[in-house]
């Protein structure tokens, strides 16, 4: 049986794992050069550095699936620093492009552990130079040793801000401040459900508190005002909960909020999608073993909906058995409902974090006009508003592909993953709709861009 | 519901179709499976261009180019129709002919056409690769956004009093006594004495159903476009032979068409192929080398209907009174939409249209006995 597995981090890892258990020797891709997914991603050579202060809490984990990955390498037909463009999930083939080299990979099987990116609400400001998204900002302190900016603000909600803030401020950069769109009080209403993983939930106090003890300034339920600057970053302001008008010099800003699942092969691959209401996602729909309604297609990790690294090592072990059940090879039932088991676990720590660090609808909905919305192409939110006015030319678009075709919201080379949340809400607002009536930005390959080239070296 | 005449398929044709109606106050209902400009119309090169076209085609042709340069004034906006001129590049020897022998067809019809010979194709466009050795180029043709313009012409219809519902898949055709019998999905009825098949692919079965059944099969030209670069290539170019077309926007970003996707038209779904998108982009850059290492961000395609002789299916059923075609544009059909819909207008209102569209009769795919068959 042929397996390819696309991506290399903490899902992709336990299902490779699980498949060469059983004596499989997988197709493994990943845009990156090494294993251990953006979360765990390892500096080049040159830049090696101990693993607690790349990874700190983390460091028993990322070492022990770096180990594994180590492991595996050899067993599998391990293909580094390539990108899967398109599937074609009937004929069960691959694309892929390794710099100049285009191949194509059949399977029988495939596990699509695509992982996630950040979620982000433009902002005024936030196409200058120096703002970057929170997990930028983190790959840039993991692989290249380097920070942002040296007097940064971290913005956004979510469990990567204070972890980012506290992972900054500990390896020496001066953090000027941590603006949380949350208020504390919904965090506190829903402390209850993540208890559920106490280790966890006591990681996020500590972040929080350390930084309170260090003094940084910390500053929650704001609302961002916008990112100052000219030809950089030199500041930025917000509202306080009492309407009050704050800011602070800095030179560089990361921001975020929450994670969105790469989920573009899912959509190539017909997957259906839904919008999960908690997470305020659009998420390929699986099983909790990972299948699809598509035979032969399997998800695990973020990128079938945002679960963290913990969920997506079980999840990824997960498919890898359900690969193997379906092609009715015999599995170990105390392994599957162990994994079930847990999976279960942790789904109710995950929803209370959702509900503790919500997506900000009215922060995006409220894009002003005159704020660029689709850096690709440019595009202000005012110009997509303007797409949806009766008065249009072309008449007014009622749904968001329409909007891009009429506005080019979401046409550039990000192909509206950066955008598209915002657009949707913007759109939702603007129609008194909702984004799951809205609908989601079409995926088409390829999934990033890739080069024209006379011939293809194959 | 009630009209005058019923529109099947809301794609540039369709909607041109219903504007030019109700613009001479017919009343005009116009069903659309999908959104309008959904499939071919919507998702094509945008190319809007006369050169090259099969004869029969260049009255419709030069027609609707009248209508093109007017654009903005019939519905509000031009559709970024640009004039940039047609380049049509030969790459041996054989493909030269070809231009050359065009050159009496375009000055039959009155297609302004210049050739351009080895001596100064490549000294009029430094740009062009090695493989290129002669062109001919069309002032009058350029392109515009085919995401624009048949909802453009639908909103026009739409003021001008025609109806057009969206969204709204037809499940079945008939005619009897009181004329044509339409039903949708949600089981609504829409009635007229006159029914126009514009329905792209689908038109085959509306033909079929009133028992003219012809050979189209669904197209899915493959389509791709580049980041932005700065703009150099101002003509919209083109092949002989057709294997691949390209022009650049003043913004930047290149489209590149080659080749056929895949499609399922029963869904509908269609989906650009990976080794046609490949092949495409090699034939690209040997035409323009300096596009080597310029990044794909995206490719598309849709659902055409393609005829065995790749000229549409225009003009009155052979079978069924009241019934009018215009479907199977073969993959070059953009252009011609704001045309045919005047056409068929004409053809409705008064009888007749100022074009010659013998050649686009559906008889011609009628066998031997096989002319009659009438359902009604």
């Amino acid at each position: 049986m042929k397996v390819a597995v696309v991506g290399a981090g903490p899902a992709g890892i336990r299902a490779v794992e699980v498949l060469v258990a059983a004596g499989l020797r997988p197709v493994w891709i990943d845009e990156a050069a090494e294993g251990g997914g953006r979360i765990y991603q390892r500096p080049p050579a040159p830049l090696k550095r101990d693993a607690k202060a790349l990874y700190g809490f983390e460091a028993g984990r990322a070492t022990s699936l770096h180990a594994a990955f180590d492991a595996l390498r050899p067993q599998v037909d391990w293909r580094p620093e390539t990108l899967v463009w398109h599937i074609r999930p009937g004929a069960k083939q691959l694309h892929t492009q390794s710099g100049p080299r285009r191949d194509q990979v059949e399977y029988d099987a495939a596990i699509l552990c695509t992982g996630a990116m950040d979620r982000v609400v433009p902002l005024p400001g936030w196409t200058l130079p120096g703002v970057t998204t929170l997990g930028g900002a983190q790959i840039a302190l993991k692989a290249q040793g380097c920070g942002i900016g040296r007097r940064v603000v971290f913005a956004g909600t979510g469990p990567l801000l204070w972890l980012v803030a506290y992972q900054y401020a500990k390896a020496g950069a001066e953090v000027a401040a941590v603006l949380d769109t949350t208020p504390f009080a919904t965090k506190l209403a829903a402390s209850p459900g993540m208890l559920r993983d106490a280790a966890t939930f006591a990681k996020g106090i500590y972040y929080i508190g350390w930084l309170r003890a260090h003094g940084v300034r910390i500053a929650e339920g704001v609302t961002p005002i916008g990112i100052e600057g000219e030809a950089g970053v030199s500041g930025i302001a917000w509202r306080d909960p009492g309407g009050r008008e704050q800011r602070v010099d800095c030179d560089a800003v990361g921001m975020g909020w929450g994670l969105k699942p790469e989920a573009q092969l899912a959509d190539l691959a017909g997957i259906p999608f839904r919008h999960d209401p908690l997470q305020w996602n659009w998420v390929p729909e699986r099983d909790v073993a990972g299948r699809t309604a598509i035979a032969g297609h399997y998800l695990a990790g973020d990128g079938a909906g945002i679960g963290g690294a913990a969920v997506a090592e079980l999840a990824g072990a997960r498919a890898a058995l359900a690969v193997l059940e379906d092609a009715g090879r015999m599995v170990d039932a105390a392994q599957l409902s162990r994994l079930d088991a847990a999976l279960a676990r942790q789904q109710g720590f995950r929803a209370a974090l959702d509900r503790a660090f919500p997506f900000p609808r009215a922060l995006a909905a409220g894009v002003a006009d005159e704020t660029i919305l689709c850096r690709c192409e440019g595009l202000r939110a005012g110009e997509l508003r303007a797409a949806l006015a009766a008065d249009h030319a072309p008449g007014p678009a009622s749904e968001l592909n329409r909007a891009k075709a009429f506005s080019r919201a979401g046409m550039g080379r990000c192909q509206g993953r950066v955008c598209g949340t915002a657009a949707a809400e913007i759109m939702a607002a603007a129609l008194g709709s909702t984004p799951e009536a809205i609908g989601r930005l079409r995926g088409q390959p390829p999934v990033k861009p890739i080069p024209l080239v006379a011939e293809p070296v194959a | 519901m009630k009209a005058d005449v019923l529109v099947l398929g809301g794609g540039g044709a369709g909607c041109s179709a219903a504007l030019h109606l109700a613009q001479r106050g017919a009343r005009v209902v116009l069903l659309e499976r999908g959104l309008v400009g959904g499939q071919a119309s919507g998702v094509n090169y945008g190319g809007v261009r006369q050169q090259g076209r099969h004869p029969a085609e260049l009255p419709i042709a030069r027609r609707s180019r009248e209508i093109w340069g007017r654009m903005k004034a019939l519905v509000g906006t031009d559709a970024e129709f640009t004039v940039t001129g047609h380049l049509k590049l030969a790459r041996n020897e054989a493909e030269e002919a070809d231009l050359v022998a065009y050159l009496d067809t375009a000055k039959e019809y009155r297609l302004p056409l210049r050739f351009i010979g080895r001596n100064s194709i490549h000294r009029e466009y430094p740009w062009l690769g090695p493989a290129v050795v002669a062109g001919s180029f069309a002032p009058e043709d350029g392109a515009a956004n085919p995401r624009l313009l048949a909802p453009a012409l639908a909103r026009a219809a739409r003021e001008a009093g025609a109806v057009l519902l969206e969204n709204t898949k037809v499940v079945s055709q008939t005619r009897d006594v009181d004329g044509f019998l339409l039903v949708s999905e949600a089981g609504d009825e829409f009635r007229a004495p006159v029914l126009l098949n514009m329905a792209g692919f689908w038109g085959g079965a509306v033909a079929e159903a009133f028992g003219e059944p012809v050979p189209v099969s669904p197209l899915s030209p493959n389509m791709m476009v580049t980041e932005p670069v700065p703009y150099f290539i101002e003509p919209n170019l083109g092949v002989v032979g057709g294997n691949v077309y390209l022009r650049q926007i003043p913004r930047g970003n290149i489209i590149v068409g080659g080749g056929d996707g895949e499609s399922d038209p029963a869904t509908p779904w269609s989906r650009p192929l990976a080794e046609v998108s490949i092949e495409a982009m090699g034939h690209a850059v040997r035409l323009v080398p300096s596009l080597a290492g310029v990044q794909v961000i995206r490719s598309w395609t849709g659902i055409d209907g393609e005829m065995p002789d790749r000229i549409p299916v225009i003009g009155p059923s052979g079978t069924t009174p009241g019934l009018f075609h215009a479907f199977g544009f073969s993959g070059h059909g953009f252009q011609l939409g704001p045309a045919i819909g005047a056409i068929m207008t004409e053809l409705v209102l008064d009888g007749r249209a100022d074009v010659p569209l013998e050649a686009f009769a559906i008889s011609r795919f009628a066998g031997p006995g096989d002319g009659g068959g009438a359902k009604a």
